[in-house]
């Protein structure tokens, strides 16, 4: 029975980065039709960027603060304006082929400055162990668990209970109309990349000290994220965070109770399962999008 | 008459003399770029360390030795085709690959050929193929596997062991000996578990580590593997004591695990932090030519060198068709032939069997905890 609890807490934690990433799926969808297949390599990359950082002699939080920066223009302004506004014309596929061009490209460009070796990455939560209901749980998985979920209420919060969250919602569910009542459709379309920028470089500074910093890392992730915004439902943000949670608990369980070869093929089969029975997620709306 | 005698007679002494003269050829292929890059490159310093002394000296038999280096790419199918045009050149002895894998396909072509190959491999199967021309540098999975199962038994008195290994020829091959290894001597496996390469989330197989409540854990992954789940075991609190191979304690995984890697115990079959004189020296000679300090896999190059000058010497001839036969059983003492480092045995199948190390990380540092000597 412990050993669930120790299992539910490490997936909860794992599941709760998969969701930040998986948020960002969903966004990127729900405003411009983007499906980022580079959305691993985004995880990866903010975690060189910061070391990059460090190793120019930045103490860490101005290494956290600069990598953030960073990624926010280079995977959030960038990315949109050189990328996905020059493919969107040519429409959803070539667009996602695209994506999965720049995934190959960050990786080997990683892999060409800094190194194919793994490098350390420091944690922001210390090591040691807090007793929750009689169980020692480590104050990394809590810590982890904490700061993903502020995030994904700070942005709940920025969707639903503010002017610009509804102005954003608006330009996701129809552009047109938006437009016809003042609302800055560009504007908020470059916010979403932007938020997703800022989703991944969180999710990477919460993985990074645990998978270590590689340039091969941002593969699992991506799929992993691209699964769980799937199983929840592409259109719906509480559905990516819900996606998330449950492809991290269902993986760690399939690891400890099925066998560690097949860990791997669980979330899959799920996958189908919901694709077969379910198509638009376990939350998600048929035939319609929404942010 | 007496001038065609004369000329005849000088163009035969200049012939001999060309022949005496004539340089030992060796041929190396080795990782010197891709993934293995640090293991190639290491051990053709070894090579070349080894091969300069040796010269210096007035070479072995009176001849000086010469190599040639070929990259593999670290990719065992270029590593073939490499090894292939090493043979066509008809070398006296192949030194390489570093890989299991390469060592596993190219194997077949230097035996094919008649020619001794001396490599870096340490999976088990290389040299139970029945291979008469393959030759070990370092311990292979069934030498070292009963000193760690032995050591796990008696040092740390386990009575119940968790193994967590690989799922790959190199971590099967370990796994298999250790647990039969640990069956033998009476310690339990609890808990026997198999990761895959490239495993990033630890989690779940350190909670079944962490149920299955073991003596010691027994860690047999590669490097970044090794580290996540070092990193992984301090998460979780698991503090029963740590027990691996070099893949457990290597300078790499202290690198990338931290404070986590404190306290894990390994066997290490060579180690340049030895306690032995012969071993210090090298050390010195090596980081002063290349300005790094070697890791095992220079101990590995520099010693095929000199596997190939000892048996060549009780030979007393320089003949690629019985060195493999000389080098089958024979014992080559650090007295006699300071350049091996340590007393080394080859076994008729090309096992080695020599003194190894037990090593502990201690805040940060590889430090040698005790010497294990020769099984036999």
């Amino acid at each position: 029975m412990s050993n669930l609890f120790d299992l539910l807490v490490a997936g909860l934690a794992t599941g709760a980065i998969y969701a930040l990433v998986a948020v960002g799926f969903t966004l990127l969808w729900q405003t411009s039709q983007t499906i980022n297949f580079a959305q691993g390599e985004f995880v990866m990359l903010p975690a060189f960027l910061m070391l990059a950082a460090m190793h120019a002699g930045a103490p860490f939080w101005l290494a956290i603060i600069l990598g953030i920066l960073l990624s926010m223009i280079l995977l959030g302004l960038a990315f949109k304006m050189l990328l996905v506004d020059p493919m969107m014309r040519h429409g959803v596929l070539p667009l996602a082929i695209a994506t999965m061009a720049l995934a190959i490209g960050i990786k080997e460009a990683v892999k060409q400055f800094f190194s194919a070796e793994a490098s350390p990455f420091p944690s922001i939560v210390p090591t040691g162990d807090i007793s929750i209901l009689g169980h020692a749980v480590s104050l990394q998985s809590i810590g982890v668990l904490a700061v993903a979920i502020l995030a994904v209420l700070g942005l709940t919060t920025l969707l639903n209970r503010t002017s610009l969250g509804h102005q954003m919602q608006a330009a996701a569910q129809n552009p047109t109309v938006a437009r016809i009542i003042g609302v800055p459709v560009e504007r908020m379309i470059l916010l979403t990349f932007l938020i997703n920028a800022f989703l991944v470089a969180l999710a990477s500074l919460l993985i990074t000290p645990i998978y270590l910093a590689k340039f091969s890392s941002g593969e699992v992730l991506g799929q992993a994220a691209f699964i769980a915004a799937i199983v929840g439902g592409f259109n719906q943000v509480r559905g990516a965070i819900a996606g998330g949670l449950l492809i991290g608990v269902l993986d760690n369980l399939a690891a400890a109770y099925v066998s560690t070869q097949y860990r791997a093929a669980v979330p899959m089969i799920f996958l189908i399962a919901v694709i077969l029975f379910r198509p638009q997620g376990l939350l998600g709306r048929a035939e319609e999008r929404t942010v | 008459m007496k001038s065609t005698i004369l000329a005849g007679a000088l163009l035969a002494f200049a012939t001999a003399t060309c022949v005496h003269a004539q340089a030992i050829k060796l041929a190396d292929v080795a990782e010197l770029s891709g993934g293995g890059a640090t293991v190639g490159t290491n051990w053709k310093n070894g090579i070349d360390l080894a091969i300069e002394e040796i010269n210096a000296k007035g070479g072995v038999l009176g001849r000086k030795l010469e190599v040639t280096h070929a990259d593999s790419q670290s990719n065992p199918g270029v590593a073939r085709a490499q090894v292939q045009k090493a043979l066509d050149a008809e070398p006296y002895v192949l030194l390489g690959p570093g890989y299991s894998g390469s060592v596993k396909v190219t194997a077949p072509l230097a035996a094919e050929a008649g020619i001794a190959q001396i490599m870096g491999g340490e999976a088990a199967e290389l040299t139970q193929a029945g291979n008469k021309f393959l030759f070990r540098t370092s311990f292979g999975q069934q030498s070292s596997m009963p000193k760690v199962a032995k050591y796990i038994h008696d040092e740390m008195k386990a009575k119940t062991v968790a193994v967590v290994w690989v799922n790959n020829d190199f971590g099967r091959g370990g796994r298999d000996v250790v647990v039969k290894e640990l069956d033998r001597l009476g310690s339990k496996v609890v808990a026997d578990l198999s990761t895959e390469a490239g495993q990033a989330d630890f989690a779940a197989d350190v909670g079944k580590i962490k149920a299955a409540n073991p003596d010691a854990v027994f860690v047999y992954l590669n490097e970044e593997e090794s580290a996540r789940i070092l990193k992984e075991l301090k998460r979780q609190g698991v503090n029963a004591p740590l027990m691996g191979e070099t893949t457990l304690i290597g300078q790499k995984v202290i690198e990338l695990a931290g404070d986590a890697a404190n306290g894990a115990r390994g066997h290490v079959g060579l180690t340049t932090d030895a306690p032995v004189d012969l071993i210090k020296a090298f050390r010195e000679k090596f980081s002063k030519k290349y300005n790094y300090v070697p890791d095992h896999n220079g101990l590995k190059g520099y010693l095929a060198v000199y596997m190939v000058k000892a048996a060549t010497e009780k030979m007393g001839k320089v003949d690629p068709k019985k060195f493999a036969d000389t080098l089958h059983g024979l014992t080559i003492k650090a007295a006699d032939e300071p350049g091996i480092l340590m007393d080394v045995t080859f076994s008729d199948t090309g096992d080695i069997d020599r003194q190894s190390f037990l090593v502990e990380v201690v805040e940060g540092k590889q430090v040698v905890k005790q010497v294990l000597p020769k099984v036999k």
